[in-house]
């Protein structure tokens, strides 16, 4: 068949498939426009490629192919897509998808909570035997900053802080160390090296200002401040970190499959936790702009229910999403 | 085919080649995005420099939202396409071609930063030259590929002439290259086309009347027209 004789027996189709198109693709926008009829669509869609691979096999000129080519492409976007249903699954997520995920990622998590949390011990007990060393680790005017935040004197006479400071240091806190769990897991992909030099950072860091404020007496303001949004931001640090690890020990080690698959597959479940260490990421920023800074509880209501977040995050983290036929993949 | 087309094949058994987009029009996509982000939160900063603190606090959870998830709501939402993206022409797609879905593009733009490092985009950029299909990291462990959004060119074919059976049978990849010359001539400058048919006028003019020498696009374009199925 003559490439004109095949345009004119087809054409009446093929227009009436890109009416369809253009319709599947306004619904996607809009869902209320529900009423429009998509009827065949499947079928005229099905011809097309028919038609394409007719076109190709038959050398039919460039022009026609390209034509049919950006049809069939629409047609395939349009056809293939994924529900969205993004509110159920949070939903299903937060109850059974993220507690399984960690635990389905327990080695990573382990070297993570390990990177994290060694140096920072290490650090600490070193900074009580040699309590010169916070200079060598952390610039003075931070250390001066830290001071002044943590002075129990300041305290004694500052005055609540009003609610609207609050929900700045809200902003703040969602802006800044949500940020550093992104970069934590992005760091990943780099062999693992960018989640490692992010988890041992802030590891050293947070244990030398921890052993720094402890020496010069400042304990209860601090570790009064720390202990409630700590359960839940030092958790979501580890897990971002975890989540790095993941994705860079899939190019190192990627068992039966290729670097490149072994990335993509372990992407997928790295994500998840990311998902649940931004979950509880907005938990500590939450808690830390309208808790831990409140001045009208003592620091010992502060310290035993900074416990019971503790016991919670972790008791989330090994109970829940236990119960069989709760399997979910996605 | 060109090194820079992908194959995709869709279930329904055809391939499709898609364009994939290259540095150039990746990197001026980006820098219109940046430009629309820093715009749009001057713009909206005025506005929240009026609420005090509260502002300061949704400004900074903005630019937060802005930061990461900018490019993720336009992907998801407007067909793979931030207003950059638009811009240039492009579209990001999943590896099989179905349209990108959160989780993909969350990966993506969260890897970003990885590209970024050590300075100015160098690993992203290398990754990319290293890459056939010029993925960054984050479209690597996305699965993600950046194509250009075919644009359909309707063409208007006139043959102010009658078609024109060539002499000796051609193959079909002549066949197509004569089509493809007398579509696209309509879109290049008379000179192209004239040098472009003047290669094969040796063989066109075989009986050597040689009228006029300009007369090879036309004949070609007559040939391509008795080649489409025109008598």
């Amino acid at each position: 068949m003559r490439q004109e004789e095949f345009e004119e027996r087809y054409k009446d189709s093929w227009k009436t498939f890109e009416v369809q198109v253009s319709l599947a693709e306004a619904l996607k926008l809009n869902r209320k426009k529900g009423d429009v009829s998509l009827k065949g669509f499947a079928e005229n869609y099905r011809q097309l490629c028919y038609c394409l691979a007719l076109a190709r096999e038959r050398h039919y000129s460039p022009m026609l192919i390209h034509r049919l080519e950006a049809l069939v492409f629409r047609g395939h976007q349009s056809f293939y897509q994924k529900r969205l249903g993004i509110l159920q699954n949070i939903y299903h997520f937060i109850l059974h998808g993220f507690p399984q995920a960690v635990r389905e990622q327990s080695k990573f998590i382990w070297t993570a909570t390990a990177l994290f949390y060694l140096p920072m011990i290490v650090i600490f007990l070193l900074m009580l035997v040699f309590p010169d060393m916070i200079y060598m680790i952390v610039d003075a005017d931070t250390v001066v900053t830290m001071e002044s935040m943590y002075d129990p004197a300041a305290e004694r006479f500052g005055t609540e802080r009003d609610s609207d400071s609050d929900f700045y240091m809200f902003g703040h806190y969602i802006q800044n160390n949500i940020g550093i769990a992104f970069k934590t897991f992005a760091g990943g992909i780099l062999l693992t090296i960018g989640s490692q030099f992010f988890l041992l950072f802030n590891g050293f860091f947070f244990g030398a200002i921890a052993g720094h404020i402890y020496n010069i007496g400042y304990s209860e303001t601090f570790f009064s401040f720390v202990i409630g949004h700590g359960a839940f931001e030092l958790t979501g640090i580890v897990i971002s970190g975890a989540a790095g690890l993941q994705l860079g020990w899939s190019i190192l080690s990627p068992g039966i499959y290729s670097r490149k698959q072994a990335l993509v597959n372990s992407a997928k479940s790295a994500i998840k936790l990311v998902y649940g260490a931004i979950f509880l990421l907005l938990i500590a920023a939450f808690v830390e702009a309208f808790w831990s800074s409140t001045h009208m509880v003592t620091a010992n209501t502060k310290y035993w229910t900074g416990l019971g977040f503790w016991l919670l995050v972790i008791s989330y983290m090994t109970l829940l999403g236990r119960k069989k036929g709760h399997v979910h993949g996605s | 085919m060109l090194d820079t087309t992908r194959e995709i094949e869709v279930p329904e058994g055809v391939e499709l080649s898609l364009a994939v987009a290259g540095l150039v029009s990746r990197s001026l996509a980006f820098m219109i995005d940046l430009l629309v982000r820093w715009m749009g939160l001057a713009a909206v900063s005025g506005l929240l420099g009026y609420l005090g603190n509260f502002g300061a606090g949704l400004f900074l959870i903005l630019i937060f939202l802005v930061e990461w998830f900018y490019p993720v709501l336009f992907e998801v939402f407007n067909q793979g396409q931030t207003i950059g993206k638009k811009a240039m022409g492009i579209m990001v797609i999943n590896d099989d071609g179905t349209p990108i879905d959160w989780s993909s593009s969350i990966v993506r733009n969260l890897l970003r930063f990885a590209d970024f490092l050590p300075i100015f985009f160098g690993f992203g950029i290398i990754s990319m030259l290293l890459n056939k299909d010029f993925k960054r990291l984050g479209d690597l462990a996305a699965g993600t590929l950046v194509v250009h959004r075919r644009s359909v060119i309707e063409e208007k074919m006139t043959y102010e002439q009658d078609g024109l059976a060539p002499k000796i049978p051609l193959t079909l990849e002549e066949q197509s290259a004569i089509i493809s010359f007398a579509e696209r001539s309509q879109r290049m400058s008379e000179g192209r086309t004239h040098e472009l048919a003047g290669y094969l006028s040796p063989w066109l003019d075989q009986d050597k009347t040689n009228e006029d020498p300009l007369d090879a696009a036309k004949l070609l374009k007559r040939i391509a027209k008795w080649l489409r199925g025109h008598q």
